[in-house]
């Protein structure tokens, strides 16, 4: 390598939305722009920020509302924090234990695969526990600021379930997940691969729901950086997006989907088995121990569909989330300040005008299986529609 | 220092715990709680009620504590992170060390600055036996091997016990290496004659 080259460290948690970031170094993608970048697996999301925050990281794998919040000053210290890539649409699934899925298959009123029946049957649930003087459901999440925790909570209040009154949220860190719902510490849970297959495979959960068949569009994942960073280095930080959009790329040809899904297993990436990332990046995942199968093209979106360019409706979606269960306050500079962390324009700097988005993508950028279309204009507007909220 | 001050460590190993609460005591700590235990973290740092929570930061329950943070019916006084924006150079501290650390609020800056520093010193105290470990742990390694290829090489060339070891020596010096990587390569070599 030529002494030229640039030097960067950049933090990720082992998922499998880490994908483009970890086939950009390992496929050569970084080195062809001149990128030297040192990989830092971390295990928790709060090092990952606070690691990005204090620059011991020039860039990370970041859980998208832990950009937004870090950028309002939510919950920690104030930095704003720029994503110029997004790593990942959808990705997470809902993963309930055998026992809460007999449950909400026999209190269903219809197929449990449409999200308003199945979140109908987990509120008859939780009022026949409640009935008979039970102790509330549990469900983990991995971070108080995390898709997974929306996820969860916009599923069950759609069905009626107050998700701070009626049942008990959680966080757990992913690696923890299984273990949690094998010892029945918790009764479910919402997070992203490899945890929900390893729980299936090991029989002790279903997968009750893909997060694509409750939100078809939702953002999981960003490359984020410190605003003051993007300023400070705009060649870097084009060289670096361009690498991640070839790697996306590459990650998205079928033809490439052997050689990826072995280089995700290598114990120092992901270091979950070559089967279970395959089944993921395909989108066809085993739902139940006896090997039933459910297969969905919008499973996890990496390269494809417009998914790595930061989408501001996204941000403005994450924004009202906080402001819907009580996290952050309702302001036009809020959302103002929300929005502009997904940066559209850093992306078509460093790979070309955006080409238009599929018509399979909804047409208010989120497509929620319940509810009216998505305003990110109009947060107040939008969230006046929800009866449970804080 | 004050005594009335709680202090919980979170940490899984269970010789840097140790290390720190010996620390804190010495200091004038006197209620000092260790929690090597990850299951229902939150309902046992409930139950003790802490003014201070140190964790180590390669725990991934550090995200479970973050959850303190939020305005919640379980929690009886608000906890936050300790990090004083205009100290940045005592986050980089802690951070480099492995150490963060939750206070709840109201509680003297200054008093957690003491208890924060003395993290550091006592996790940094901690890498270094622990550098110091692996050293010597290699080194016994290193003479081991070492021992093995001399054995090898005085039945091979009929060499004196010292005479094989200057071979070593010697070869590990023209070629830039280390004693112990001649002394592997010349076992694996024996291996591949045998």
């Amino acid at each position: 390598m030529s002494t030229s080259n640039t030097r960067l460290r950049i933090g990720f948690i082992p998922l499998a939305d880490a994908t483009a970031l970890l086939i950009a170094v390992d496929k050569g993608f970084a080195a062809a722009e001149g990128l030297d970048i040192d990989l830092v697996r971390e295990v928790s999301w709060s090092n990952v920020r606070d690691k990005l925050n204090i620059g011991l990281f020039d860039a990370a794998h970041l859980i998208a509302p832990v950009a937004i919040a870090s950028s309002l000053g939510l919950g920690h210290v104030k930095v704003p924090i720029v994503a110029p890539f997004g790593l990942g649409v959808n990705g997470n699934a809902i993963t309930v234990s055998p026992g809460l899925y007999a449950a909400i298959v026999a209190a269903a009123d219809g197929n449990i695969i449409d999200p308003m029946v199945s979140a109908r049957a987990l509120a008859r649930v939780v009022a026949n526990r409640k009935a008979k003087g039970e102790e509330p459901l549990t469900f983990g999440m991995t971070f108080p600021f995390s898709t997974h925790n929306y996820h969860l909570r916009f599923w069950m209040a759609a069905g009626g379930v107050d998700p701070d009154e009626d049942v008990r949220l959680v966080v757990l860190p992913p690696p923890y997940m299984v273990e949690s719902l094998a010892n029945r510490h918790v009764d479910g849970f919402c997070v992203g691969a490899p945890w929900n297959s390893v729980a299936v495979d090991l029989g002790i959960g279903f997968i009750l729901h893909f997060v694509s068949e409750i939100l078809s569009r939702a953002v999981e994942k960003v490359l984020g950086v410190r605003g003051r960073w993007a300023e400070e280095n705009p060649d870097v930080l084009v060289r670096l997006v361009r690498a991640h959009h070839r790697a996306a790329e590459f990650v998205e040809d079928p033809a490439n989907l052997d050689e990826v899904a072995a280089l995700l297993a290598a114990p120092n990436r992901i270091g979950a088995t070559a089967e279970v990332i395959r089944r993921t990046l395909v989108g066809r995942m085993k739902v139940a121990p006896d090997g039933t199968t459910r297969v969905s093209e919008r499973y996890l979106l990496i390269g494809r569909n417009g998914a790595a360019r930061p989408d501001p409706a996204q941000a403005a979606w994450l924004y009202a989330q906080m402001v819907r269960w009580g996290q952050a306050p309702l302001s036009d500079e809020f959302l103002a300040t929300a929005k502009a962390v997904f940066r559209p324009d850093l992306y078509d700097a460093a790979v070309g005008p955006a080409a238009p988005l599929p018509s399979s993508e909804p047409a208010d950028g989120i497509g929620a299986f319940t509810g009216p279309a998505f305003d990110p204009n109009d947060i107040g507007a939008h969230l006046a529609v929800w009866k449970i909220r804080r | 220092m004050d005594p009335g001050i709680k202090i919980v460590i979170v940490d899984e190993s269970p010789v840097r715990a140790a290390i720190l609460e010996d620390g804190l005591r010495e200091a004038g700590f006197t209620q000092v709680v260790r929690i090597s235990e990850m299951a229902h973290l939150l309902a046992r740092i409930y139950a003790i009620d802490p003014d201070v929570i140190l964790i180590d930061l390669a725990n991934p329950s550090r995200d479970v504590l973050e959850q303190m943070f939020q305005v919640s019916r379980i929690v009886k006084r608000p906890i936050a992170m300790f990090v004083d924006q205009s100290d940045t150079a005592s986050i980089q501290a802690s951070v480099d060390a492995g150490v963060s650390a939750y206070i709840v609020d109201g509680l003297k800056k200054e008093r957690m600055k003491n208890i924060l520093d003395l993290c550091i010193s006592r996790f940094n105290a901690f890498s270094r036996l622990q550098g110091e470990l692996d050293r010597t742990k290699t080194a016994l390694e290193d003479r081991k091997i070492i021992d093995r290829a001399k054995g090898i090489l005085m039945k091979a060339k009929n060499l004196s016990e010292e005479d094989a070891y200057a071979l070593m020596r010697n070869t590990a010096m023209k070629e830039n290496k280390k004693i112990a990587e001649v002394a592997q390569s010349v076992i694996t070599a024996a291996e591949m004659f045998k």
